[in-house]
């Protein structure tokens, strides 16, 4: 089975969020920079998992990104992929990104593509839906557990208040969240093998983007905690009733 | 004209779909067109009380097949329903469903999107529509340059406007496609309020110290009819379902009421429920950091402040 897995580099989860030139980029001075936790936890590592129960398994990461994101990708291989391959543009716009994906996965088979729920620094959980359209090809998203059976994958989903079973026949594109792996730490080995293993970094294939970024703004500073004394509960029931209006 | 994308459930419409709903419809005033409703599948609901909500026509493809989820399927028919109606503008709610396919309508229609939308379009510049980056924890303003649009909306961002309307349904007939997902169970957890489409919740995190002291938050979440959340150390420790952890790799929610109790309050929690229109933090420790991003903060010992909390809002509901 060949699976596509896409990575995306993302600000550390502690980062400070802040922008510059006039609040139209984000200030990346001193960000650290990760795999994009949804890509990495969930969706790698049960590649990596699907290859460790089938070693016929050959796994392809893909990131789209400049030069900078090649320490990601290596983690990345560190991990466990096979090979990586990084599409040498730098784009905020999902549908760029999304192209570039499909155009390389366009040129091989795979039986399953791969994406996180959605990025935690532009949280659009655009990527997969936007791959089954290109791809024309199903799609389940937000899914906690996957299991193979030959041609046949075996999925839950999260809905409303629950959960749904799915069978779809690959190819396929699935987008993964918490549930479907655990977080693994890679090892000496890993990073020793990752080294040497191909990374190919293509020429992007010309893209309109659909949408630009304007402005970044903060959400309003809170006003300040407003503290109520433990033997003070029914004021704060009135205070939520009457001044937040909000049971 | 503005179409928007009516999710269901179980024969019921969503209530993050009737936010979509009146979402839509205040754009449809700002561009001066109408605002028209497109359902897939069979529902319950009276389908001309969304006029009321804002939606002068529903189009129904009346198809209990649809009721079946399809991302492959349903992004295909929205797709040509809005080609055949000529929609300027998509509105999906940014819910579950609404994120596996408005990116995908939107390729297929050649239009810009913009998920996790969290304002009205601002007409001065073209147009440009606010969403949430960083897990909440900033905005970012979006211009869209195709002459389509897509827009999900984030859940409980926008709220309900009443209109004096009432809905005509129109049947659409469109060929379905081939069933691309066959949905073999759903597992709904009965008799509990699913966190995403809540309006109140209480959440708990390691101050409680152990699962077997759940019981407080829980007649607390039960007198205020709350949904239960939980911090990331207690659905990794096994104390509460992992359905219930909300942050930043968790659920993110934006109830109108988030009581955290026990809960420090750090930055990848705070990426979960920062949105939430008013926070409640109870904590026995006064540095937590929690509190700065609190509305309401309560320094003391769970164990006497919840209860006290619970019997506060108890007697408020008795005497309504």
């Amino acid at each position: 089975m060949n699976i596509l897995v896409c990575i995306s580099k993302t600000p550390d989860t502690t980062a400070k969020i802040a922008f510059t030139e006039g609040n139209t980029k984000f200030d990346e001075n001193g960000v650290q920079w990760i795999i994009n936790p949804y890509d990495e936890w969930y969706s790698l590592v049960r590649a990596i998992e699907i290859k460790e129960k089938d070693p016929t398994t050959n796994i392809h990461l893909i990131t789209v990104g400049g030069p900078e994101a090649e320490p990601i990708i290596r983690k990345a291989l560190a991990l466990g992929g096979d090979e990586a391959i990084r599409v040498n543009i730098n784009s905020n716009d999902s549908y760029v990104i999304a192209q570039q994906i499909a155009t390389v996965a366009k040129q091989a088979s795979y039986d399953l593509i791969m994406t996180g729920k959605e990025t935690i620094d532009y949280n659009s959980a655009c990527i997969g839906s936007m791959l089954s359209a290109i791809l024309d090809l199903p799609f389940v998203s937000l899914a906690n557990h996957l299991e193979m059976n030959g041609n046949t994958a075996t999925i839950q989903r999260e809905i409303e208040g629950g959960e749904e079973t799915n069978e779809v026949i690959l190819p396929m594109i699935i987008s993964c969240q918490k549930g479907m792996a655990e977080q693994r730490i890679p090892n000496m080995r890993g990073i020793m093998a990752a080294r040497t293993k191909p990374l190919k970094v293509l020429d992007p294939v010309a893209t309109n983007a659909h949408t630009s970024i304007k402005e970044f703004s903060l959400p309003p500073a809170k006003t300040g905690v407003k503290l109520i004394t433990p033997d003070q509960m029914e004021e704060l029931v009135k205070l939520l009733k009457e001044e937040a209006k909000v049971i | 004209m503005v179409l928007i994308y009516i999710d269901h459930s179980e024969k019921e419409i969503k209530k993050s779909s009737h936010e979509a709903i009146s979402y839509g419809a205040a754009i449809a005033k700002q561009l001066g067109c109408s605002s028209e409703a497109l359902l897939l599948g069979t529902v319950n609901d009276d389908l001309t009380a969304l006029g009321k909500l804002g939606a002068s026509k529903v189009h129904q493809l009346n198809n209990e097949t649809l009721n079946n989820f399809d991302a492959k399927v349903h992004a295909s028919l929205i797709a040509t329903a809005a080609t055949h109606l000529n929609a300027e503008v998509i509105v999906f709610a940014h819910n579950i469903n609404g994120k596996a396919i408005a990116p995908a309508v939107a390729v297929k229609l050649d239009a810009g999107i913009v998920t996790g939308a969290c304002s009205l379009p601002n007409l001065q510049n073209g147009f440009e529509v606010t969403k949430t980056v960083f897990s909440g924890k900033a905005f970012a303003s979006i211009k869209i340059e195709t002459p389509k649009k897509v827009i999900a909306i984030n859940q409980n961002s926008f709220g309900i406007e009443n209109y004096e309307l009432g809905a005509t349904i129109e049947e659409v007939n469109l060929p379905i496609p081939t069933a691309s997902v066959k949905v073999t169970n759903v597992n709904k957890i009965i008799g509990e309020i699913p966190l995403t489409e809540a309006n109140l919740v209480v959440s708990g995190g390691r101050g409680l110290k152990g699962p077997e002291n759940w019981g407080i938050l829980l007649n607390l979440a039960k007198a205020l009819g709350a949904a239960t959340a939980c911090s990331r150390p207690v659905s990794d420790s096994d104390w509460r379902p992992h359905h219930e952890h909300v942050g930043q790799t968790g659920i993110q929610i934006a109830p109108n009421l988030y009581i955290a109790i026990g809960i420090s309050g750090a930055i990848q929690h705070l990426a979960g429920v920062n949105r939430s229109k008013t926070i409640v933090v109870i904590n026995k420790d006064p540095e937590a950091p929690f509190f700065k991003a609190a509305d309401y903060g309560v320094v003391g010992d769970a164990f006497e402040v919840v209860p006290a909390l619970t019997a506060a809002i108890s007697k408020m509901k008795h005497n309504e």
